[in-house]
């Protein structure tokens, strides 16, 4: 199996790429339409805004690329933070923007009343439906979030994990062949290991 | 829901790990990766890593350390992330946006620009445009002068004209995702963390903050704690010389259901 990082030029890539390699997988980085073809598995890394994530994989031509490999092919693709929101339908940072509609939703920004934000830090996982991406974590696991926004997801039986700061919001996505995770595993010490390993599996 | 967190911090000069005292004295104490490795193993919740190297001194070769040499922070981020999963921020001399942009290529999640100068919020401005704000923290170094708190630049050699509440505003409003709040005062000295500092300012921003400063035992942390809600605890040397410091310091805060992570011994 090839592993391929998806090189959108936006956010950690290297992090996720250090990860994957650590637990001795073959991975690469790349936006080439080939490498993504050979890939077994597609991940999407992502830091920064919703716009800017969109308007790369607009530029380096990734959308129709990835629409191929994971609606037609069912390739197992996981999205992480910006990664996963753009799955959605919206976007509301900045401005409304529309995403890769993968799975029905919008994004929009955190109300968590008095408490601070960003939600930075560690924060622990419930549960809403069982998932084979759930191997040996439990909701005592804590994974490292940081972030604004959150996916507000239209079908709820996509939900598999919530995270609470604020409200409840989805940290756990799943559709078909298509997960998200708006937590990053790659900064999750031994959960975020575990977890990975389990999409590595799929 | 959501962990407060500890988080220890690396000083660096020229790539080597250091002690520092009131931004002055410095002992360098080596390599900079078994510290990692020991942090990361003991479960900190995140690191940070400030370069405080100065450009005008002539950087010796030192053959009296037997490690290594890296001698830019880059070298030292670009190690550490091969095996290092989790949380870093770094900081120290960060004046421009590719600076940024290599360091978080290279494994950073979030950058800490020191507030050197009046316009600066200018850059952190441009800086959160551009990376989001969630990835930039804005690290001030306080000192009391007359009673008042007054921020220092340049390493602590320089006072910057807006008062501490004014500039955490202008800061906020900019696009900064977090503070780091340092007091020089008590930097190395190992006699508490100031509380009132810190409670000042908490409470003037809505972005969480990180405080560092002071650190000396086990009760420092209790105190700071348990009379603020600061969202991270930071410290260097007291984490640097104490054995096991970071999980037993986990397993107060942890026991007397301060909110902190569990602690746990990993080992990676």
């Amino acid at each position: 199996m090839t592993i391929c990082i998806v090189d959108a030029n936006s956010g950690n890539k290297k992090s996720v790429y250090n990860l994957i390699k650590y637990l001795s997988y073959d991975v690469r980085v790349s936006r080439s339409s080939e490498d993504i073809n050979k890939a077994t598995h597609l991940i999407l890394p992502g830091v920064g805004s919703y716009i800017e994530m969109m308007s790369k994989l607009k530029k380096y031509n990734l959308v129709d690329i990835l629409s191929n490999e994971v609606l037609i092919k069912k390739k197992p693709f996981l999205g992480i933070c910006v990664g996963m929101q753009v799955l959605s339908t919206f976007g509301y940072e900045f401005k409304k923007s529309a995403g890769l509609n993968w799975i029905e939703g919008i994004v929009r920004k955190l109300k968590t009343d008095k408490l601070k934000l960003p939600h930075i830090g560690w924060n622990n996982i419930m549960i809403q439906k069982k998932n084979k991406i759930l191997d040996d974590i439990d909701e005592n696991s804590n994974f490292y979030f940081l972030h604004s926004y959150v996916f507000e997801s239209k079908i709820t039986d996509s939900i598999i994990a919530e995270t609470s700061y604020g409200e409840s919001f989805p940290c756990i996505i799943n559709s078909d062949n298509i997960w998200g995770f708006q937590f990053h595993p790659e900064k999750s010490q031994i959960p975020g290991q575990l977890i990975l390993k389990n999409f590595l599996k799929l | 829901m959501k962990k407060r967190r500890l988080i220890p911090i690396i000083l660096l000069k020229d790539g080597a790990i250091v002690q520092s005292r009131n931004f002055r004295d410095f002992n360098i104490l080596g390599d900079p990766l078994p510290s990692v490795k020991r942090f990361s193993e003991w479960a900190s919740d995140e690191l940070i890593f400030l370069d405080i190297s100065r450009d005008e001194e002539v950087k010796i070769n030192r053959t009296d350390l037997n490690f290594q040499k890296r001698v830019s922070l880059s070298d030292v981020l670009e190690d550490v992330s091969k095996f290092c999963f989790m949380p870093i921020t770094v900081g120290g001399k960060i004046d421009n946006l590719e600076k940024i942009e290599e360091y978080l290529a290279k494994g950073a999640d979030k950058v800490a620009i020191n507030t050197f100068l009046n316009s600066n919020y200018k850059f952190i401005e441009k800086s959160s445009k551009k990376f989001g704000s969630q990835c930039i923290v804005n690290s001030i170094d306080v000192k009391i002068i007359d009673g008042a708190y007054k921020i220092f630049t340049h390493n602590g050699s320089k006072i910057l004209s807006y008062n501490l509440g004014e500039w955490l505003k202008i800061s906020e409003s900019s696009g900064s995702g977090e503070i780091l709040i340092n007091s020089i005062d008590r930097d190395g000295a190992g006699n508490g963390f100031d509380i009132d500092l810190i409670n000042f300012v908490d409470n003037c921003v809505k972005i969480p903050v990180i405080c560092c400063g002071g650190a000396g035992s086990y009760e420092d942390f209790l105190e700071v704690a348990t009379k603020t809600t600061v969202d991270g605890i930071a410290a260097a040397n007291f984490f640097q010389y104490k054995e096991h410091s970071v999980f037993l310091t986990r397993k107060l805060l942890y026991e007397k259901n301060l909110n902190f992570r569990e602690p746990v011994l990993l080992s990676i």
